[in-house]
């Protein structure tokens, strides 16, 4: 996936939106930026597919050594897929933060709130200003 | 001269039919095993412990032994550990067969002597906190605080008064926030101001009458005391909720200030550090709890009380929560620091006080002309420097500094706590060291900054080992020996 | 008194600081109006020489297992400490140091964690131990709060009244203000767990028994696991070290989560602390595990080595989300046991585990065939087993006792009424032919209620 095509949350997370059989679902993972930030990733924890979130709630977390990361759901709905071979492969998330480290896919159950979500040059704007 | 083979793991240095211990011949008519025991319950064989001399074991660990830093060897001015020196007639008296041999279930009336210690140990307590109500029980100072929490959720369950929130200071230790969860409590942080204490007005915002406690570390873990400590205490008494002090720094005010004095309700001890308990390698502490007397009636279980002359355990209190362990308590420790308050009495307690602050502020005015300490010029037993100008100008951190330390002899300061300092580097030297070791500390933590920037990252240099491959350790964990190694 | 300033120390620091005095340092930062006006009222400054008079003075109001035969159990036992464990222990390089956040320099204390993280799974079968807890009784609670924790939607725990009373009553202090029920059997006639399995259901979270029991009993472990295993609960068994020596392990019966009382591994009675609570877990379970955990791995030179591990667990990262909120533990009781197992290996575990149920058989059967004496839970016992007083006069029995210079027995009633008339006595490896024999003489000898003693 492009980063120039997703969307972000202020907590880092990017939605990639699609249509799959006719339902609008999300792809969800953890910008490059939040991956370095966080820098040696020791563990991390998924959630189950089936598990209904609303924008903002808790779906899983990463771990480094000293620090432990919650992920925030940028969007509204139910997973359906749960990218479990992660948790053996974490240096996907440095190496293919867009692609092979995508980490759950939402079907979307309500659509306001994507317009909340930042576009790329929005979210670079705040990265600079952590950074 | 380092012992190679002995530092192995104790596994590899077994071998198969070596053994040290040994036992009488057994003297009672033996019955066959499975007339005793049924076959399915019989292991076929003994656990596969490691097979040693005696010898062999005294070595091993005789060496290992060598390996840690500890205050009978190094200067260890770790932050809010008050790592003061463990005077030895303590460990002798604390060993005496009356003492150490106690079986826990004795009737009262066969541990008189030892139940009158610890009932004046009690008062002891209670005297230096202000808080008469007082509580061994707990194993240690988070166990206190958890106890004290329970304490506080039944004393509010006994008024019928709904009070699920527990708010801690942003600078606490963890264990605050997560005694309240164990406590089935919700932990709301409370922020810090500008110069490092209780934001008064964000306190005042989060309390209200589901409040249930504040929780409060004074002084503070950035080593200052509040000075709005009155309005604060106040301001939690007027929605009706209960003041809780981390006694973690108690080292600080003994005899200058009490904590029942300046409106705390509840708090606990750590007698490992503030009245010289060895700290263990980790431990055993000890977390006695003081409460208001309000409050005595929902302490633990049992309580020592004075009837007719004898002591008696009391187990007869209907409003109790009950207890938080099994048996009395970390006796072992109680009694070590009651001859460490015995020792010095109460003038010399104050004196502890005093020459720990003044410890303190001498180092902190060494090391302020080449460390940030971004609260002040002074500070009561401990201070906190930051290493974020190094971090930029050299690229050195809070950890290199930690390393390099090593090298020269010291024990690390604290670093990267209180969360609310980047960089931090929390120093407590306690009354127990000499000027010349806070100076001769001062001064390699200078050399330090001035170091290359490459020697200070590679540190330590001199050590047994150097910088562990954490991330590994927590990646793949390696918890436990195996043979197939 | 330990203070190193001189007055000309004092002095040439004040002048650093550039303060006056210490007073006018406190002054600055303490408000007055919270300022002592007073002197601690903590009676003179002791000398060496006269605490240690005093101390002798309490320890000799004290008896003990040192000035009398001990035949007291109920979770703290008389088992014999070699030397080699108080000589290694009393070194200060081990006990004035403290958790090893500094890894570089705690090789020593990390190495020592693993070693007695390593000889923990191996007395349990299970796969991973924490590095120490409080004891046995907050022990038991940790891995009932580990269960609910794993098993979310969970909240009822199943246990029996013969898991050791005050475990069960600190279990009871801890629920108070979580959503989680307990649920206890009522022990069965011959001293067994009771009619558990029935309680066992699809809300059970956990189910906690002891084996040995508090009675010295056995229990069908392996029975009880099952049944939790199919409910979909986790099976916590508190198991008794020493009883490794001759019986399976919790790991080999079934359990997920094993705690024990530490104590009898080399560490003294002390009125009930410091003790050790010993907890392991399956590999599944380890995120939840409570406590500091030791771990290998290797330096920047390649070189194997040891640090704490899976820290984010703990209350210093995770806080409110913590596993537990423990800091302070027990490593010097752990190490303690760690020398204490290394010493008796595998071949002196196991005597000593012969010893205390052969002892404990011969004793049994001594009070058996007393006449004012009956031994009312019939079946298998490890090293300690209830005695039924006939008269009803336990009090006066233990007293009669402690006059001869026994500790015989831990009366009952205080935890189960319907045991008024009984007493548990423990025998250990320590004990002799000789004072199992008398105990069985003095008790049986002892005058009955209403006779005074030496009518």
């Amino acid at each position: 996936m492009n980063p120039n095509e997703l969307l972000y949350a202020a907590s880092h997370e990017w939605a990639h939106i699609a249509v799959e059989n006719g339902v609008k679902v999300a792809t969800i993972g953890i910008s490059a930026f939040a991956v370095q930030q966080l820098n040696d990733l020791v563990y991390m924890d998924l959630p189950e597919v089936g598990k209904k979130l609303a924008v903002g709630d808790e779906f899983g977390e990463v771990e480094s050594v000293k620090a432990v990361s919650p992920l925030y759901s940028p969007v509204a709905g139910e997973i359906t897929a749960v990218n479990t071979e992660l948790p053996d492969h974490l240096e996907r998330l440095g190496d293919d933060p867009y692609g092979s480290g995508w980490v759950i896919k939402v079907r979307l159950s309500d659509e306001s709130a994507l317009s909340q979500l930042m576009d790329f040059a929005a979210y670079e704007k705040q990265c600079a200003a952590e950074g | 001269m380092r012992n190679q083979q002995h530092t192995q793991l104790i596994f590899e240095l077994s071998r198969p039919g070596r053994r040290a211990h040994r036992l009488p011949p057994l003297d009672v008519p033996a019955v066959t095993l499975t007339d005793l025991i049924p076959v399915d319950a019989l292991a076929e064989s003994p656990p596969p412990l490691p097979e040693l001399a005696e010898g062999d074991v005294v070595r091993h660990f005789t060496n290992l032994s060598t390996l840690n830093m500890s205050v009978d060897t190094h200067f260890y001015p770790l932050g809010s550990c008050t790592m003061k020196y463990n005077p030895k007639r303590n460990e002798r008296l604390a060993s005496l067969p009356g003492l150490v041999d106690v079986h826990p279930l004795q009737p009262d009336s066969t541990v008189q002597g030892l139940l009158g210690l610890l009932y004046e140990m009690q008062y002891l307590l209670g005297e230096i906190s202000g808080l008469p109500g007082v509580s061994l029980q707990p194993a240690a100072g988070a166990h206190g605080e958890l106890t004290a929490l329970m304490v506080a959720a039944a004393y509010f369950r006994h008024r019928g008064e709904h009070r699920p929130v527990v708010l801690t200071a942003d600078s606490a230790h963890g264990t605050n926030p997560a005694s309240a969860s164990m406590a089935g409590l919700e932990t709301r942080p409370v922020k810090s101001n500008s110069k490092g204490m209780v934001d008064l007005a964000d306190l005042k915002s989060k309390l209200s009458e589901s409040t249930a406690v504040f929780m409060l570390t004074n002084p503070n873990t950035l080593g200052l005391f509040d000075s709005q400590i009155l309005e604060i205490t106040q301001a939690v008494h007027d929605v009706g909720a209960l003041v809780y002090l981390d006694g973690a720094n108690m080292n600080a005010i003994l005899g200058i200030s009490r904590p029942g004095d300046f409106g705390a309700d509840l708090m606990h001890y750590n007698p490992h550090k503030t009245f010289s308990g060895p700290h263990g390698g980790g431990g055993p502490g000890a977390g006695p709890i003081c409460v208001r007397d309000f409050l005595t009636d929902f302490l633990p279980s049992p309580l020592i009380v004075l009837e007719d002359g004898r002591y008696r355990l009391d187990n007869d209190r209907p409003l109790s929560i009950g207890r938080v362990r099994s048996f009395f308590g970390n006796v072992g420790v109680l009694v070590r620091a009651y001859c460490y308050i015995r020792s010095h009495g109460g003038d010399g307690l104050r004196r502890v006080s005093e020459d720990a602050v003044l410890g303190a502020n001498y180092l902190l005015s060494r090391v302020k002309h080449f460390l940030d300490v971004p609260h002040g010029d002074r500070c009561m037993h401990e201070f906190v420097a930051t290493a974020s100008r190094l971090k930029k100008e050299k690229g050195l951190t809070a950890m290199d500094l930690a390393k390099r330390l090593l090298d020269y002899g010291f024990h690390a300061p604290t670093v990267y706590f209180p969360l609310i300092v980047p960089e931090s580097v929390m120093v407590e030297p306690t009354e127990t060291e000499s000027k010349e070791t806070l100076d001769a500390f001062a001064a390699a933590l200078f050399r330090i900054t001035d170091e290359a920037a490459d020697l200070v990252h590679e540190a330590p240099h001199s050590t047994r080992i150097s910088r562990p491959d954490e991330v590994q350790a927590a990646r793949n964990p390696v918890m436990r020996w195996t043979t197939d190694e | 008194m330990y203070f190193f300033h001189t007055d000309e120390d004092r002095r040439q620091m004040l002048a650093a600081i550039g303060a006056e005095s210490i007073d006018q340092i406190l002054s600055d930062q303490v408000p007055d109006n919270v300022r002592m006006k007073r002197s601690l009222e903590l009676g003179p400054s002791l000398t060496e020489i006269e605490l240690e008079r005093e101390l002798r003075r309490v320890a000799a109001r004290n008896i003990s297992p040192a000035t009398h035969v001990c035949f007291l159990g109920g979770g703290a036992y008389d088992h014999f400490i070699p030397a080699a464990v108080d000589a290694i222990a009393s070194r200060g390089e081990f006990y004035t140091s403290y958790t090893p956040y500094q890894a570089e320099v705690s090789q020593g204390n990390l190495q020592v964690m693993f070693e007695y993280e390593t000889l923990i799974t191996q007395i349990t079968g299970l796969d991973v131990s924490n590095a120490s807890l409080y004891d046995g009784g907050s022990g038991a609670v940790e891995a009932v709060l580990m269960a609910l924790a794993v098993s979310k939607d969970r909240n009822k725990v199943v246990t029996t009244g013969t898991v050791h009373p005050e475990y069960r009553q600190t279990l009871a202090t801890y629920l108070e203000g979580i959503p989680a029920t307990v649920v206890t059997a009522e022990p069965a006639e011959d001293g067994t767990a009771g009619d558990i399995l029935s309680l066992i259901d699809s809300s059970t979270a956990c189910v906690l028994i002891q084996h040995p029991n508090f009675f010295g009993r056995l229990e069908d472990v392996a029975k009880i696991a099952e049944a939790a295993h199919a409910a979909g609960a986790l099976l916590i068994q508190v198991f008794d070290p020493v009883s490794t020596g001759l019986l399976k392990r919790p790991g080999d019966l079934g359990a997920d989560i094993a705690v024990a009382e530490g104590q009898g591994l080399g560490n003294p009675l002390a009125f009930g602390g410091p003790y050790l609570g010993i907890m392991a877990c399956r590999q599944e379970l380890v995120r939840r595990l409570p406590g500091r955990i030791a771990g290998q791995t290797v330096d920047r030179r390649g070189k194997r080595c040891w640090v704490l591990t899976l820290q984010t667990r703990e209350q210093h990262i995770r806080r409110d989300k913590a596993t537990s909120n423990i800091c302070s533990n027990q490593t010097l009781l752990a190490l303690r046991a760690t020398i204490h197992l290394s010493l008796l290996g595998p071949q002196g575990l196991k005597e000593t585990a012969e010893q205390c149920l052969q002892k404990t058989a011969y004793a049994k059967q001594g009070f058996a065939s007393s006449e004012r004496f009956e031994v009312p839970m019939m079946g298998p016992t490890f090293k300690e087993f209830v005695v039924r007083d006939k008269a009803g006069d336990v009090d006066g029995l233990m007293e009669y006792a402690l006059q001869q210079g026994q500790l015989a027995g831990i009366p009952l009633g205080r935890w189960y009424p319907e045991l008024s008339d009984c007493f548990l006595v423990a025998v250990t490896e320590q004990r002799t032919r000789n004072e199992i024999d008398s105990l069985v003489r003095i008790l049986s000898a002892a005058p009955a209620p209403g006779v005074t003693a030496g009518a």
